[in-house]
């Protein structure tokens, strides 16, 4: 099983469809488990019980940033390899990388106000997630914009490549620069500064929702390819001469 | 010609944050204002940790502490409600200005924290068997905020 066997729509959603329901429960189990863990993680020695908005907060933090990765990387694959699906892929993901960078700025909100003090500041951090989330949806009203999909496909992977600069800002925003945020605390020198009663929760979200999208994430691109289809349809109907 | 084009992008990008550099970071330590020379009545952010005995609480929520980053000290005034972290050998930054005493009045006080996540039971079983590096519990004050709430003063 290669890329190029998965290029073909067909065999794409055949495949699809014998593993998606096997997706869906995994996810489902995987987080009702973390869920569980993080409702009985214990409270942090400074925070208290405001800790376990981490256990939301930081999947849906890595998520919006792994999922402008993947878009990357299938922007790529339009640019330079012309996949078939990888246009589908990058227009699939857009919005459900909004969602989780979405998440990621309200829970880190809610999370901030407590412990900061404040819902809101200027932080380069916080304001490179911000950026993150507009460009997101600069990218889905661009997929809109442009009525012929690969045209739109070209002008919006090469915006995806341009804004994947943006991420390693996000990531070492808090190394380069004085920031209101702390520093990383699992992917970082040293190994996790996260006691292990924190960290196998968190773990086990982050696989939880890495799992949700890549389920949606497929549903998604199942939807775009039908869509697809049904415009094509519409098309010839539309172009064949009435009686 | 993607990788180039890209590169040039990853340059310029670097060159314009590195322009930047001076309003990207969120506060300034009060080393960076004794270099810089701010003056007084000029807004800024002030970080740093709480000196450890330096709080002192007056009335109607005043309060006054000392910022210290180590090697440089600034006095700080602020009256209002305190966030639950802050307390001695806390991260903070204070937003406000100098007065020309060179006192910092500030009109708000965040609280930072580390990236140390550990159970309060571990916390304590490290300080108990003398592993907690710095004066955890040893400064506990009082606060007036929130009725006198039971604070363990741990950071970095």
């Amino acid at each position: 099983m290669t890329l190029i066997d998965l290029a073909n729509p067909t065999r794409f959603l055949s495949l699809t469809a014998k593993v998606l329901p096997w997706l869906a429960g995994a996810t489902a189990v995987l987080l009702i488990v973390g869920l569980y863990q993080s409702a009985m993680a214990p409270d942090d020695y400074q925070q208290g019980a405001t800790v376990k908005i981490m256990f939301i907060h930081v999947p849906n933090a890595w998520l919006a940033m792994f999922v402008w990765g993947i878009m990357s990387v299938a922007a790529l694959g339009t640019l330079v390899w012309r996949h078939p699906l990888a246009d589908v892929a990058a227009k699939a993901a857009a919005p459900i990388g909004a969602a989780f960078t979405f998440l990621a700025l309200v829970t880190g909100s809610l999370w901030g106000r407590p412990m900061w003090g404040t819902y809101w500041e200027w932080d380069a951090r916080l304001t490179s997630v911000l950026i993150l989330f507009l460009m997101y949806l600069g990218l889905m009203a661009l997929w809109r914009a442009v009525e012929d999909p690969s045209r739109a496909a070209r002008a919006a992977a090469i915006l995806t490549l341009v804004g994947a600069i943006n991420l390693p800002i996000i990531k070492f925003s808090v190394d380069w620069w004085n920031t209101l945020h702390q520093p990383a605390s699992v992917m970082r020198m040293g190994g996790s500064s996260l006691d292990r009663a924190f960290l196998v929760p968190l773990l086990v979200m982050a696989i939880a929702f890495s799992l949700l999208f890549i389920t949606l994430h497929l549903a998604a691109m199942r939807n775009e390819i039908l869509r697809r289809r049904i415009r094509t349809l519409q098309m010839m109907q539309a172009g064949r001469p009435t009686v | 010609m993607i990788g180039c084009a890209l590169l040039v992008l990853g340059i310029a990008v670097a060159l314009v944050l590195n322009a930047l550099r001076d309003s990207i970071v969120f506060f300034s330590t009060p080393a960076m204002v004794a270099e810089k020379h701010i003056p007084a009545g000029k807004r800024f952010r002030l970080g740093g940790l709480v000196e450890p005995g330096s709080l002192q609480r007056g009335e109607h929520l005043a309060v006054s502490f000392k910022i210290s980053d180590g090697s440089a000290t600034l006095p700080v005034a602020y009256q209002g409600i305190l966030p639950d972290l802050f307390r001695e050998g806390q991260g903070v930054v204070a937003e406000g200005a100098l007065d020309p005493a060179g006192v910092f009045k500030a009109d708000t006080v965040l609280a930072k924290h580390d990236e140390t996540y550990m159970p309060k039971e571990v916390a304590d079983a490290l300080k108990k068997q003398g592993h907690w590096k710095d004066d955890y519990g040893a400064n506990a004050g009082k606060k007036s905020g929130d009725g006198g709430k039971s604070m363990q003063g741990a950071s970095r």
